[in-house]
């Protein structure tokens, strides 16, 4: 009757032993290894360093005419232009600036580095069945494993700081380009490929010349979800100690401060939005040949 | 069935051969090599798929296509015309049997020759036009150019008088969605032409457009072909539009090559059932020649008649003379045989289908 009632579990001892064994093994590796993994990561850090004591020294009437440029390049609309001025204006008013221009160096370069490795990653899975079916399970548990889990041995390895907090917000965020990039390769039509062939394009020409110009929209949409899903992760971030919108949100939760809770949120909620729009016009005007009609 | 017939007509004598399909098998499925031992012991496409669970597209085929000739290739759906002509340009890999191009083997080439050939020698039209849609009008014309190597800029200057041959001249920097889909295949027929290559795979080219286009689009090809001749293989469904442009047809059904000649044969000597229900309801009048129904002689009486004069056109002519009968002559003007009024006349009525079955459901 026991044998109903109580699962049969792995004896204390055992799993004790168990979980021991895996933490030393880490503690181990980490020992061995971590300080040359942080070596390896030394030019990402200098990298982020630098822009964002870039962001934050530059006169900021300046920032935000350039962030403004870069809105019109990327969405061609007055209406996004203005907003995103008033926008920065009323966050910097509330003294949010130099934390809006830290949170914007970290996602700019977690964007970055998600596309560089996201798109080759969702190239290859296009390119084979095998690379997709080992590469899927991985992208679930990434998007899945609660942050504070893969924190752990982030933490472990390279202490805290703003490499870790950069790369737990890469593996929450790299998912959905690689994705998308994944699916948009593989819906471009077959019969454009087959001329491609047909007029002796070789690997590289099909791949620069029509698989990804007919991917971009699906690659675009990806690049956008994965900025919206870095800024989700500067809270997190935060708490491993990148500074930021994040960090104020953390001390608000501490310490019950609702105005400065609300405020740091809703400017985080104000990037998003400025981000996503600009993005979703550049990506709509991508795919202006689709439609027949003005673009002539 | 079992002997297909071979073309009798003059084109087939004299014109040099510039693909030579042989022994041409295709069976599609996990293990084609044992399924095509079936083939050959006797299975038909049905029971090759009943039975082992693999699709006969092509069966034997042997094929002499003509240079500077239109090679029609025509049947139904599922009749493996498609897979045949990718066969040529090696969009799809034989089972077993041999391209020959110029004397040398398609199917045997390195990686590296088959892309030479297919961006120097070979280029295609596809039914679906299959344009790249982020490039424009201009750039798609290029594109053959492009992928030869030669710069976007000067490929598009080379490509720019194919534009206008196909009469878009004006519409380089409209997209594709913006056309029709007549013009889109201009667009289509542009970028094959632009690259020079010696032979044009046409796969149902015309077939997606309305048929006032697609007439119009059968002009301008014959128009371009009295001037380019290249080597075309065109694929259709259509018996009119094989008739009208084919200098030369094959018919296939079921993966096999049931008939092949020009299409005067076709039509004054439809190989089996098969094919004399496929071309009963053809205008004979206006497909078959002169030439076909004359009798050779050195003079005769009567109105002077071209030997490539339609039938219907020729019976005019003989109706208004006295003698029933004419003359006909070749190119220069000399006499080359006589045509009699009753012989046309028995050339252009529905031949006696008594006895004959009807074709299948």
């Amino acid at each position: 009757m026991e044998f109903f009632t109580e699962f049969p579990e792995m004896g204390r001892q055992d799993l004790r032993d168990f979980k021991k064994g895996i933490d030393a093994s880490f503690r181990e590796f980490s020992r061995t290894y971590g300080e040359g993994i942080e070596n390896f990561f030394e030019p990402l850090l200098w990298f982020l360093v630098w822009l964002e004591k870039l962001l934050i020294n530059a006169p900021w009437p300046i920032v935000i005419i350039i962030i403004c440029v870069l809105a019109w390049l990327g969405s061609r609309s007055w209406k996004i232009v203005f907003g995103t001025a008033v926008a920065f204006l009323v966050i910097g008013y509330f003294g949010m600036w130099e934390d809006t221009m830290s949170t914007l160096a970290i996602i700019s370069v977690a964007t970055l580095l998600c596309i560089i490795l996201g798109i080759p990653l969702g190239v290859l899975m296009a390119r084979s069945l095998r690379v997709q079916s080992a590469v899927t399970p991985v992208l679930d548990i990434m998007q899945t494993i609660p942050s504070f889990v893969y924190l752990i041995p982030v933490v472990m390895l390279l202490g805290i700081g703003k490499v870790p907090g950069l790369i737990a917000v890469c593996i929450y965020a790299i998912p959905p380009i690689v994705r998308l990039t994944n699916l948009g390769i593989r819906l471009v039509d077959k019969e454009v490929l087959e001329a491609a062939d047909a007029f002796g394009a070789d690997y590289k020409q099909r791949l620069f010349g029509v698989q990804i110009p007919l991917a971009l929209p699906n690659i675009f949409a990806g690049v956008n979800q994965t900025i919206m899903m870095s800024l989700a992760m500067v809270v997190i971030a935060s708490m491993i100690g990148v500074k930021g919108l994040g960090l104020p949100v953390l001390r608000a939760i501490s310490n019950q401060y609702l105005a400065l809770g609300l405020l740091n949120g809703l400017a985080i909620v104000t990037l998003a939005i400025i981000f996503d729009r600009v993005s979703q016009e550049y990506g709509r005007r991508l795919q202006a040949h689709r439609h027949g009609g003005d673009n002539g | 069935m079992d002997d297909v017939y071979k073309p009798t007509g003059m084109v087939a004598i004299m014109a040099k051969i510039k693909i030579k399909i042989e022994n041409l098998y295709k069976i599609f499925g996990d293990s084609p090599t044992t399924a095509i031992q079936h083939v050959r012991d006797g299975a038909t496409k049905q029971s090759l798929l009943d039975h082992y669970g693999h699709v006969l597209g092509l069966k034997d085929i042997n094929l002499d296509i003509p240079e500077k000739k239109i090679q029609v290739v025509m049947g139904l759906s599922g009749s493996g015309k498609s897979t045949l002509i990718r066969h040529i340009n090696r969009l799809i890999e034989p089972t077993e049997g041999q391209v020959v191009v110029d004397g040398e083997d398609v199917l045997a080439m390195s990686q590296d020759d088959l892309r030479d050939f297919r961006r120097h020698k070979s280029s295609m039209v596809f039914q679906k036009f299959a344009l790249l849609p982020h490039r424009t009008v201009a750039q798609n014309a290029a594109y053959g150019l492009t992928i030869q190597g030669i710069s976007e800029g000067d490929a598009q200057d080379r490509a720019q008088r194919w534009i206008d041959r196909v009469g878009l001249g004006g519409f380089e920097n409209h997209f594709p969605a913006q056309l029709s889909g007549g013009m889109q295949q201009r667009v289509g027929l542009a970028r094959a032409l632009a690259t020079d290559a010696e032979i044009l795979l046409m796969d149902e080219a015309f077939s997606a457009l309305d048929p006032l286009i697609r007439t119009d689009m059968q002009d301008i090809l014959l128009d371009l072909q009295s001037e380019l001749h290249k080597t075309i293989v065109f694929i259709t469904h259509d018996l009119d539009e094989a008739l009208r442009i084919g200098d030369q047809i094959a018919i296939l059904r079921d993966g096999e090559s049931i008939q092949q000649g020009d299409p005067q044969d076709i039509i004054l000597r439809p190989a089996d059932d098969y094919i004399s229900d496929f071309i009963k309801d053809i205008n004979r009048g206006r497909v078959l020649k002169v030439r076909s129904v004359m009798t050779n002689a050195k003079r005769a009486a009567g109105p002077k008649l071209s030997m490539d004069m339609a039938l219907e056109d020729a019976l005019q002519a003989l109706a208004s003379s006295s003698k029933g009968s004419g003359a006909v002559v070749d190119g220069s003007g000399k006499t080359v045989g006589k045509i009699e009024m009753k012989a046309a006349i028995t050339a252009i009525a529905r031949p006696d289908r008594s006895g004959v079955t009807p074709r299948y459901k």
